[in-house]
């Protein structure tokens, strides 16, 4: 990801510095950064970036956006699971929800997903007994929801699947832990904090489980580098893959 | 950790004599002992304790525990109080190497985590991928079955290690011996189709790498009757072998609603007597059109997790017959995708120099086509795009559910790529599994959980 919307990628020096035309509108002014489904604007039309715009496409701008929030019917039974949660869940628990690829996101308001995971695994219409993973994402783009964990539930009862998406900023990595429903959750929680940073409050014991205990940062955030190291061969350098050249 | 530490010899007639000898026996050279250091202090603060409560630390380097898992027990005698796992010894960073490669190259990296069952990482993966992609449907039928031929065989194969391991480590290397041998048989398989005995990378985006050789149905016709033959071995010398059983029976005992609870899923879930199998449940890879039944056993414990291991072999080499049955009717078709925007542009045969080449592509590229050429370079090199969004696709992999979550940005790379490891999860049940029984049945317990530490730590 060397494309970030404050480099200059393959545009040249005389070219306007940004052209906002092709911005999303957010619509509203409340909205501080991106729109939460946009992940970064791509510039140029090989990706390639460091050199001169000798192709022409250099000043052609693309919104890579995550996909939309979906709006009714959703289609099959993730209608039947989100009427289901409308009447159990609070006001304002779901945010958004995500049809893509014949799979279901919901978007968790994170100070409910305690209430949420509870009410998923006790009313049985719903019956997600199983809290299949759970693991981060990291968007450095979206500001104020830096930080996604992504929680996979599965209803044996129902054979269902629906996936829980909950946003939290950089500046605050606290999300509730979900262990007292799901103990299950228990290792991959551990994992997500040892991975990104997130504290889940009321985790049992939230230690780190894949790297040492001393260790400091968290190898899989973006601005965590991969840490390679120049390979010489014969005379020749080859750079460690992070720093070589990047078509994304 | 201090070690045994050098006594120098003492002087004759002080009392002393070599501890290990016979009374009287004069002491000749050296003797050592663990004294010196802090063990007295240990000693003595263990004496006025006055019970026999101690914490071992069992592994990361010990051969009973699979790899580098490490246990820490609390023990009272040889009764375990508390279990807990100390695990990440293996911890590779894959996920995040995937990170900095193209989607294809993914498969390198996802082939390694579990060394076990490389092909269903390969399988979940390239589902994912391709879910991402939208070509779900696009996949043709001889790559499916491919696919599904292969991760049969690789359950068998693993099966077998987790029985071999298993019984060797209750004392049984007969059945430690035979399983390897067995599963030689599959490995040779592998490498005649794959070109590997492991770490394969053979399961690409949009397909597999290569159609089967021009002897792969034949060979594995041998495979099959070999396993036939020497598969009932395991039953004669286990099933109702008194040792075996003893050792076996009751340990390690998590119900139901402990499965549950923690998440647990594979033959630990079926031993429990629930059939829970994603192949028939949530049908991919075309599982829905072979015929083959889901193995349960109702005794909760290491022997039933065993004995649902036994069969689901058997009923993998059904599936795995199947497989062989249609493929020999579908000689020629292709086994990639047909978008050239996502197809690995050769299909390489070994050439006379041993090295994989398709001298019809480079041709093709070379003396022919300038554009083709370019298109070569900018697929290999860069790899193809895939539009933005997340994907989850479990698959049932021998050791439970297996599940590949990737999520794009639109790029080359996969922006995040994780893995929902069976293991990984299971080992969460150690505790429960483990506490309040003996160390001995600690090794049984773990080993009926089989984790594999490559998947476990990725």
């Amino acid at each position: 990801m060397s494309d970030r919307p404050d480099e200059k990628g393959l545009e040249r020096e005389d070219a306007p510095a940004s052209d906002t035309s092709l911005e999303p509108d957010t619509g509203s002014d409340d909205v501080a950064g991106p729109a939460p489904h946009q992940v970064q604007i791509r510039r140029g039309m090989f990706g390639a970036a460091g050199s001169g715009d000798t192709s022409g496409f250099g000043r052609l701008q693309r919104v890579v956006e995550m996909p939309q929030p979906t709006a009714r019917p959703y289609g099959g039974w993730f209608d039947t699971v989100a009427d289901e949660m409308a009447k159990v869940l609070p006001a304002g628990a779901v945010t958004a929800v995500v049809v893509h690829r014949g799979e279901i996101t919901f978007t968790i308001d994170r100070h409910h997903l305690l209430a949420v995971a509870r009410a998923l695994r006790d009313t049985p219409t719903l019956r997600f007994e199983h809290c299949a993973s759970v693991s981060g994402v990291h968007l450095p783009t979206q500001q104020g929801a830096e930080l996604h964990v992504v929680y996979h539930l599965q209803s044996m009862t129902h054979n269902r699947r629906i996936r829980l998406e909950v946003t939290c900023p950089d500046a605050d990595p606290h999300v509730p832990s979900v262990v007292s429903v799901y103990p299950a959750a228990d290792w991959h929680e551990r994992e997500t904090w040892d991975m990104f940073g997130v504290q889940f409050d009321g985790h049992p014991a939230l230690t780190r489980i894949l790297m040492p205990d001393d260790w400091s940062g968290h190898p899989q955030r973006k601005d965590y580098p991969l840490g390679g190291i120049d390979i010489e061969y014969k005379g020749a350098v080859v750079a460690p893959p992070e720093t070589r050249r990047s078509y994304t | 950790m201090s070690t045994s530490t050098e006594q120098s010899t003492p002087s004759p007639g002080a009392g002393q004599a070599d501890p290990f000898g016979p009374p009287g026996e004069p002491v000749e050279g050296r003797v050592y002992t663990a004294t010196g250091q802090d063990w007295q202090d240990i000693a003595d603060l263990q004496a006025e304790r006055g019970d026999e409560r101690i914490v071992v630390n069992m592994g990361p380097q010990h051969p009973s525990t699979h790899g580098v898992l490490r246990l820490i027990l609390e023990m009272e005698g040889e009764s375990v109080l508390e279990a807990r796992c100390g695990i990440g010894y293996l911890h590779t960073g894959i996920e995040k190497n995937m990170e900095v490669r193209t989607w294809t190259q993914g498969v390198t990296f996802c082939t390694r985590m579990d060394y076990l069952t490389p092909l269903f990482q390969e399988v979940a993966y390239c589902l994912s991928v391709e879910r991402l992609l939208g070509i779900t449907e696009d996949v043709p039928e001889k790559a499916t079955v491919m696919r599904v031929l292969l991760m049969e065989l690789n359950r068998i194969s693993s099966h077998l290690v987790a029985i071999a391991t298993g019984g060797m480590e209750i004392g049984a290397l007969t059945v430690m011996t035979i399983g390897f041998r067995d599963r030689e048989m599959i490995l040779d398989a592998f490498e005649l189709i794959t070109g590997l005995r492991m770490n394969h990378a053979f399961i690409r985006p949009g397909g597999v790498a290569n159609d089967l050789p021009d002897n792969g149905i034949a060979k594995l016709r041998d495979t099959v009757a070999w396993l036939k033959k020497h598969l009932p071995e395991y039953a004669a010398l286990c099933n109702e072998n008194p040792i075996f059983k003893g050792r076996l029976g009751g340990v390690g005992h998590l119900d139901l609603s402990g499965c549950m609870a923690l998440g647990i899923t594979g033959p630990v879930l079926r031993s429990t007597g629930y059939g829970w199998d994603l192949r028939k449940q949530q049908p991919y890879c075309g599982y829905e059109t072979y015929d083959f039944e889901v193995p349960t056993w109702d005794t909760a414990d290491a022997y039933g997790r065993f004995r649902v291991r036994q069969e689901e072999m058997w009923q993998s080499l059904r599936i795995v017959e199947q497989c062989i049955d249609r493929l020999e009717r579908m000689e020629g078709e292709p086994v990639m995708v047909a978008d050239a925007k996502i197809a690995w542009p050769a299909q390489m045969s070994i050439g006379p120099d041993g090295m994989g080449n398709s001298n019809e592509h480079i041709k093709h590229i070379m003396s022919q086509s300038m554009e083709a050429l370019i298109h070569h370079f900018k697929l290999v090199t860069e790899g193809f795009r895939v539009p933005p969004g997340q994907a989850y696709v479990p698959i049932e992999s021998p050791k439970g559910e297996l599940g590949a979550h990737l999520v794009s940005d639109g790029g080359t790379r996969p922006y995040r790529a994780h893995f929902r490891d069976p293991s990984f999860n299971n080992l969460q049940a150690v505790p429960i599994m483990c506490e309040g029984s003996m160390i001995s049945d600690v090794v049984v317990a773990v080993a009926s959980i089989d984790p594999v530490m490559g998947g476990v730590d990725r």
